[in-house]
């Protein structure tokens, strides 16, 4: 038989195993399970070797089309990651551990966890961390709690710019429970500003937003912030890491709370997933933080060394009462995060998110100048923008994927209105060649 | 070791960015302009390696040694996972959002759905999302599944029964969705008590969450008879997959009255667990609970080629932006092509040998509160060492300095001083000897010199560590530029 299973025991240790159990046969081992209750069905495919295996699952990627060009974000984006990153997380010694509950023999990824939450309060302009969320959107959610709680209020104010997705994840999320959202509908790809201001009230938690924006436009958050606090409510900021090295953070700007999704930073687009989430805040709501948090403090000899602390707020502690009911998080993927940033480092980062802006900038200027084309963002933008084709943006899009080129995220099904609207990504990874020839294929899509 | 950020030099590039090959832009805005660049580290190439590779000598891992954290099981995760996953990692999971981008991402899409069909067949249930991106979020995905059940039928609900035995993030989970808890004691005989269950039954109980085998390691045989009680009340039950590795092929959860599972593909379905994560918990139910599932949920068409469905009117949503950890699922997927039916079958049938065999060695020195056979695990309490002043942490820290990762302790809460002990089916005898060997010596030295235990661990980089001053001081981000 071919099949792998990792199963170590010959029949003669199987033997000398049931011997000391004191049992005749594997079997008995199951008696406690009453005949009746016996799996009626277990119809699966037969097994096969590592070797096997590989080539089907080749055959399998291989069904995906090869070598798109991606113009699409929408949340996941298409960067550059340095080899030492598969290289240094696919050390076993990480990968193959979990959650450092003893942290006498778990000082690598306690350290490297708290490494990670530095670089995220850096970024981010934030005081404390944790050490990683399942994703952006979730991340948002449990912000989106987290404010409830902190103000003891059950109303969210969200703008209509965060993406589509991730509202509908935040709404998802407090269904059942008694939370008003009111959403703000985005104007000209932007907050509208004075419908946002006349929805704060004093029952609202918080004001959720989303910077850059889902149509890419950047905000200066400072005025909102200004306008949340004097209400009472926390403003919380999903933000695009890769931005971080040119725009300023949400905590300069005054967010209560700053989350994203990682997957930028270091991790592949893998088909959406695994990434991890970040969320940061500042000293005072610590203790209203989900999830795992690392601190640095001594051992019995006053040497340095790193433990999960603050656990009275985790589930394994408080059960109903907990923070949140996140256990294992994406650790794996924040320090692929954090491994990415060391290696790309303070100058390469800055340098990193230059070449978006201005690849991007590129782009938009290049692609506005097709006929019939505008751009609609109502103020700067990142890596991403929005343009109004003079027709539907449905029927270019699926014209240029017949060129395996993703000319970029289609707003009809996110925004009744903007049929002819896409939301075009540039990434350091996109040449100039490449938008050249994306200009030449929209110009004759059109 | 030094932090990355205390090895900095300013001024030290890091790695080679591609080039710019157009030209510069107008600079934003001063008012959204950062004013200062983030203090990153500045180091080179080989400072990152040499630090994280160091770093990663601090761990103890499956992969260096024996790691029988009990609840979490932390089998062997095998290497060509880690190529397979490789395979798909360029596409982007906005392709088959885009009009007409399904077929693009036709081997992507089938992988799922295949994945959620063979799920489907091993819990039993009829169909599977695979969003949640862990077991936790299963948990709550479920329990929202319910909500909305209840909700569609008009049934006001307002209670989630759990064992007092049950994995903190089950009351946690059904907390997060806006339920109460009730609270059943654990029977004498290791599983929650029936009379006390039928008692704290009523119409506005929502769902029953449990784990069978229960985290005492132990197979309840009236799981129908509770799951017939709890649909006579109206709620449904909810099954936490986090033990599944005990009952492959021998139970199927959906086939015992339970109406919605998650499962952990982190645990069962050997993907590694990462340091924390990611893992991956795909959410199984049955028929009268499809119609809630989230969206976009993958199909597959008349033509046997793969589409999405993104609306559904009576959908609770979406619980992450795509389609949930999918690199974790190719290597679940990978994992259960290799082991097909009989690997399976083994896997639950071995795992049960491997942790009987260890209780069977080490009960004449360590209390055993629940003594029954035990299905994956077993579960000790360390109460006879604590007449001796040695705890289970002691007894934990004993192990570390001689090189096994300690077993779960301190849970189940129920048991006082638990040591809970989870081999797998991927550990040879040879390994568990050695392991039951250190045990027994454990065992004894607790007696002869208790003081020992507790100044273990002492072969580490650092010793016992100051939990207190962490919690107090809050120092969780280094501060110093
Ligand atoms: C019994 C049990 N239930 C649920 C969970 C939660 O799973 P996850 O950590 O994947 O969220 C765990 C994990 O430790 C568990 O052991």
């Amino acid at each position: 038989m071919s099949d792998a299973n990792y199963c170590p025991n010959t029949p003669e240790e199987i033997g000398e195993m049931l011997a000391a159990i004191g049992v005749a046969s594997v079997e008995e081992l199951f008696a406690p399970i009453p005949a009746a209750l016996r799996a009626s069905s277990f119809d699966l495919p037969d097994g096969m070797s590592e070797f096997e295996l590989f080539q089907r699952m080749q055959t399998l990627a291989g069904r995906n089309t090869q070598g798109m060009i991606n113009f699409i974000g929408g949340g996941y984006y298409d960067h550059v990651i340095p080899a030492v990153v598969d290289h240094l997380s696919g050390r076993a010694e990480f990968y193959t551990a979990y959650t450092p509950y003893q942290p006498e023999c778990a000082q690598g990824t306690l350290q490297a966890l708290f490494e990670y939450q530095t670089a995220i309060c850096r970024l981010t302009g934030m005081e404390v961390a944790n050490a990683s969320l399942y994703d952006g959107a979730t991340a948002l959610a449990e912000a989106a709690m987290m404010a409830l709680r902190v103000t003891n209020r059950n109303r969210l104010v969200m703008d209509g710019g965060v993406s589509p997705f991730t509202r509908q994840v935040v709404r998802t999320y407090l269904t059942n429970l008694d939370v008003e959202i009111v959403e703000i509908a985005p104007q000209q790809g932007g907050t509208d500003q004075t419908a946002m201001l006349a929805a704060l009230n004093e029952q609202t938690a918080a004001v959720l937003v989303q910077n850059p924006n889902f149509f890419g436009t950047l905000d200066d958050l400072t005025g909102l912030a200004d306008a949340a606090h004097a209400k009472g409510a926390l403003l919380v900021a999903s933000v695009y890491p890769i931005s971080l090295g040119l725009v300023q953070s949400p905590g300069d700007m005054g967010a209560d709370i700053a989350v994203g999704d990682g997957q930028s930073l270091g991790n592949p687009l893998s088909f959406g997933g695994p990434s991890f989430g970040f969320i940061a805040t500042t000293k005072k709501y610590i203790r209203n933080l989900p999830g795992r948090i690392i601190g640095e403090t001594v051992d019995r000899e006053g040497r340095r060394g790193y433990v999960l602390t603050l656990q009275a707020r985790e589930q394994h502690i408080k059960r109903h009462k907990a923070t949140s009911n996140i256990c294992s998080n994406q650790s794996l993927c924040a320090l692929r995060g954090l491994i990415f940033l060391a290696s790309i480092g303070k100058q390469g980062f800055t340098e990193l998110a230059r070449l978006n802006y201005d690849k991007a900038e590129f782009a938009k200027s290049t692609l506005a100048a097709v006929k019939g084309v505008t751009v609609v963002n109502c103020g700067a933008t990142f890596n991403e923008f929005t343009l109004a084709l003079p027709k539907s943006a449905d029927e270019v899009v699926v014209k240029l994927l017949q060129s395996h080129v993703a000319a970029g995220v289609p707003l009809a099904a996110y925004y009744p209105g903007m049929e002819n609207c896409l939301v075009v990504t540039v990434t350091e990874k996109r040449t100039k060649d490449e938008i050249l020839a994306l200009a030449r294929e929209l110009e004759r899509a059109l | 070791m030094k932090l990355i950020y205390e090895q900095s030099v300013a001024g030290r590039p890091g790695v080679k960015l591609p080039a710019a090959d157009v030209p510069r832009a107008a600079a934003l805005p001063a008012s959204l302009l950062r004013k200062e660049a983030a203090g990153l580290p500045e180091v080179s190439e080989m400072d990152v390696v040499r630090h994280y590779t160091n770093l990663s000598r601090l761990n103890f891992s499956v992969d260096t040694n024996f790691y029988p954290l009990g609840s979490c099981t932390m089998k062997y995760n095998a290497k060509v996972l880690e190529n397979v996953a490789g395979l798909f990692a360029p596409y982007h999971p906005m392709t088959p959002l885009l009009p007409t981008g399904e077929r693009f991402s036709q081997g992507a899409l089938g992988l799922l759905h295949e994945l959620g069909g063979w799920l489907a067949e091993i819990t039993g249930m009829d169909e599977v999302t695979t969003q949640p991106l862990a077991g936790a979020h299963g948990e709550m995905t479920g329990i929202m599944l319910i909500a909305a059940y209840h909700r569609a039928k008009g049934n006001k609900k307002k209670y989630v029964v759990v064992p007092d035995s049950s994995h903190g993030t089950n009351p946690a989970s059904a907390a997060m969705v806006g339920y109460e808890i009730i609270t059943v004691p654990t029977a004498p005989y290791g599983d929650m008590d029936l009379e006390l269950f039928r008692q704290a039954m009523n119409d506005e109980v929502a769902a029953v969450m449990m784990t069978c085998p229960n985290t005492l390691g132990l197979f309840n045989p009236h799981i129908k008879e509770i799951a017939d009680i709890a649909h006579s009340h109206g709620a449904l039950m909810y099954y936490d997959g986090a033990n599944l590795n005990a009952i492959l092929g021998k139970v199927r959860p959906g086939d015992v009255g339970f109406d919605v599972i998650h499962v952990n593909l982190h645990k069962t379905f050997g993907t590694p667990h990462g340091g924390g994560g990611p893992g991956s918990g795909p959410v199984g139910v049955k028929k009268s609970l499809v119609p809630f599932l989230p969206t976009p949920r993958v199909v597959k068409k008349d033509d046997g080629s793969y589409g999405l469905e993104t609306e559904h009117p009576a959908s609770i949503g979406r619980l992450a932006n795509f389609f949930g950890n999918f690199g974790v699922m190719v290597k679940a997927f990978a994992y259960m092509t290799m082991l097909g039916r009989e690997g399976l079958i083994q896997v639950s049938e071995q795992a049960v040998l491997n942790a009987n065999y260890i209780m069977s060695r080490l009960k004449d020195l360590f209390e055993v509160p629940y003594d029954q056979t035990c299905m994956h695990e077993c579960v000790f309490s360390a109460s006879r060492q604590l007449k001796q002043g040695v705890h289970a942490i002691d007894i934990a820290k004993y192990l570390i300095d001689r090189g096994y990762h300690p077993p779960t302790v301190y849970f189940p809460l129920i048991v006082k001083e638990a040591i809970m002990i989870e081999p797998t089916e991927t550990e040879s005898k040879a390994t568990m000897d050695a392991f039951i060997a250190v045990m027994r010596e454990a065992a004894e030295a607790a007696e002869k010199d208790p003081e020992a235990l507790h100044t273990a661990p002492v072969s580490m980089p650092v010793s016992r560590l100051d939990e207190t001053k962490a919690a107090r001081e809050q120092n969780v981000c280094h501060m110093k530029w």
